[in-house]
C-alpha cells in the first residue's frame, strides 16, 4: 500500500513540476527579459498551465498521412515513458523512493541512451527533411555527449564507492562532492543540458533553422508530450546534479530533508532558464568539436586524477 | 568561456531592474497630441463644419477608405452631402490631415475602435464632427478665402485687397 502511495506521489510531483515548469520558465524569461510574461489567467497567470492544458488536449490529434504512423504515435511515448522510468530510481528523500536500486546511476545513464530513439524515430517517422536533419542532429549530439556525461559520473561513483544514489548522498554527510569532484560537475552539467537539448544546445529543435526539427510534425497532445517530457527533463537532470553533487536531502535541521531536496533542485532548474535567457546557440560543428575535442579529454583526466589520488590516500 | 558565464551574470542582473512592459488595459500608454489615430472632422469657430468638400483627402488616401458627396448650400457654400470613413480598411497613413485645405479632416489620439461587427466601423458624417475646433483654433477657411459665402463680403479678408473694378481706368 505504502509502495502504491510513493509511486502516485513521485508520479505526481513529477508531473506537476513538469507541467508548473511551462509557467515558472515564461514567467522567468519575462523577468530576465524586462517583462512580465503571462499574468492573465488567475492570480499571477498561475492558471495558464490549465489553459494551456485544455487548449493543447482540444486540438486536432493529426497524423500526417505521408508518415510511418505506428511509429510517429509512439515515439513521444518512448520519450516520456524513459524519464519517468529514471525518476523510479531518484531518492527524493530517505525511504522517499520507488527504488532502491543498486545501479541507479547506471540506470538513469541507459535510459538517458533510450531517449534518444524518441527523437530519432519521431523524426524518422514524421517523414519531413527538417523532421530527419533535427532527428540526425540530436542522435549525434546526443550520443556525443551520453559518453562523457557517464564518465563525468564516474569520480562520484569512485569518491562514494557505490552505484547507489542513496548512498551517494549519505557519502556526502562531511562535504558535498562538488568541490573534489568541480570538473566533473562542469562536464556533466554541459552534457545534461546537451542531453536535454535545452538552449543554448537546442540544435535539433534550432527553430531559426529547422521549423521545429524533430518534431515539426507533431500536433495537440503529441507535441505536448513532447514539451512536457523536454522539461521532465531539466527537472531529471537538476535533481541528479543536486543528488551526485550537492548533497541531495541533506541540510541543515530547521526544514525537512525533501524541502531541502526541492530547494536546490529548483535552483539548478531556474539555471536552466538562466541560460536559455542569456545564451545563443552555438553551431553544430562547433558543440561536437567541444564535446569531442575538450570535454572527453577532461573527463577522462578527471577519472584518471581522482582515481590516482584516492588510491594514494588509501 | 569568461564571456559566457558574464553573459550569465549580467541576464541574471535584469530580474531586478524595472520592467518595460506597459500593462495595457489597466495602464494606459502615453500618447503624443499628434498621434495619428481615430479621425475625426472638426468645425470652424461659428460651429459650422470646415469640410468644403473638395475631395482632396479622398485622392490622398492610400487606400480609398474615404468617401464623399459635395453639394452647396445656398450662399455658395460647399459642404459634404454624405462623409464616409471605413475604418476597417484606413491604415491612419495622415495623408487626408496633410491633404485637407481647410483643416477639416484631423486625426486623434484615440486608437480604441474595436467591434464585433465589421459593418460597425464604417463611420457616417454623424460619428466623425465633432462639435470643438480640434487642433487649430480660431481658424476659418471662409475668412481667408476669397469668395463671398455668408461669413464675409468679398475683398474684406485679413490680407485682401478691395476686389478691382474693371470697368474703371483710374489706377
Amino acid at each position: 500500500m505504502i509502495f502504491i502511495l510513493i509511486i502516485a506521489g513521485v508520479l505526481f510531483i513529477v508531473l506537476t513540476i513538469a507541467a508548473g515548469l511551462i509557467y515558472i520558465e515564461r514567467r522567468l524569461l519575462g523577468l530576465w527579459q524586462d517583462r512580465y510574461g503571462p499574468n492573465r489567467v488567475g492570480p499571477f497567470g498561475l492558471t495558464q498551465v490549465v489553459a494551456d492544458m485544455i487548449k493543447i488536449f482540444f486540438k486536432e490529434d493529426w497524423v500526417p498521412p505521408f508518415s510511418d504512423r505506428p511509429v510517429f504515435v509512439l515515439a513521444p511515448a518512448i520519450l516520456i515513458s524513459t524519464i519517468l522510468l529514471t525518476f523510479a530510481v531518484v531518492p527524493f528523500a530517505p525511504g522517499f523512493n520507488v527504488l532502491d536500486s543498486n545501479i541507479a546511476v547506471l540506470f538513469f545513464l541507459g535510459n538517458s541512451s533510450l531517449g534518444v530513439y524518441s527523437i530519432v524515430l519521431g523524426g524518422w517517422a514524421s517523414n519531413n527533411k527538417y523532421s530527419l536533419l533535427g532527428a540526425m542532429r540530436a542522435s549525434a549530439q546526443m550520443l556525443t555527449y551520453e559518453v562523457f556525461m557517464g564518465l563525468s559520473l564516474m569520480g562520484v561513483v569512485m569518491l562514494a564507492d557505490s552505484f547507489n544514489l542513496r548512498e551517494i548522498v549519505e557519502a556526502q554527510r562531511h562535504g558535498w562532492f562538488i568541490f573534489p569532484q568541480f570538473i566533473g560537475f562542469v562536464i556533466f552539467l554541459i552534457a545534461g543540458i546537451a542531453e536535454t537539448h535545452r538552449l543554448p544546445f537546442d540544435i535539433p529543435e534550432a527553430e531559426g533553422e529547422l521549423v521545429a526539427g524533430y518534431h515539426s510534425e507533431y500536433s495537440g497532445m503529441k507535441f505536448g508530450m513532447f514539451f512536457v517530457g523536454e522539461y521532465m527533463g531539466v527537472t531529471l537532470i537538476s535533481a541528479l546534479i543536486t543528488l551526485m553533487f550537492f548533497g541531495g536531502w541533506l541540510g541543515p535541521a530547521f526544514l525537512p530533508p525533501i524541502v531541502w531536496f526541492f530547494l536546490k533542485t529548483a535552483v539548478f532548474i531556474c539555471f536552466f532558464i538562466l541560460l536559455r535567457a542569456s545564451l545563443p546557440r552555438p553551431r553544430y560543428d562547433q558543440l561536437m568539436g567541444v564535446g569531442w575535442k575538450i570535454l572527453l579529454p577532461l573527463a577522462l583526466l578527471n577519472i584518471l586524477v581522482t582515481g590516482a589520488l584516492l588510491l594514494y590516500f588509501k | 568561456m569568461f564571456s559566457i558565464l558574464r553573459s550569465l551574470w549580467y541576464t541574471f542582473l535584469h530580474a531586478f531592474h524595472k520592467r518595460e512592459t506597459i500593462l495595457y488595459p489597466e495602464e494606459k500608454p502615453y500618447l503624443p497630441p499628434r498621434y495619428r489615430g481615430r479621425i475625426i472632422l472638426s468645425r470652424d469657430p461659428d460651429g459650422i463644419e470646415r469640410c468644403v468638400a473638395c475631395y482632396l483627402c479622398a485622392a490622398a488616401c492610400p487606400v480609398d477608405c474615404i468617401s464623399l458627396q459635395a453639394i452647396e448650400g445656398e450662399n455658395g457654400r460647399r459642404y459634404p452631402a454624405f462623409f464616409r470613413i471605413n475604418f476597417s480598411r484606413c491604415i491612419f497613413c495622415g495623408y487626408c490631415e496633410e491633404a485637407c485645405p481647410t483643416y477639416a479632416i484631423q486625426l486623434t489620439p484615440d486608437f480604441e475602435m474595436g467591434e464585433y461587427n465589421r459593418q460597425n466601423l464604417v463611420y457616417e458624417k454623424e460619428h466623425l464632427l465633432i462639435s470643438g475646433e480640434g487642433k487649430y483654433h480660431g481658424y476659418d477657411f471662409y475668412k481667408v478665402a476669397g469668395i463671398d459665402a455668408g461669413v464675409k463680403e468679398k475683398g474684406e479678408g485679413a490680407n485682401e485687397q478691395p476686389p478691382v473694378d474693371v470697368k474703371s481706368l483710374m489706377p
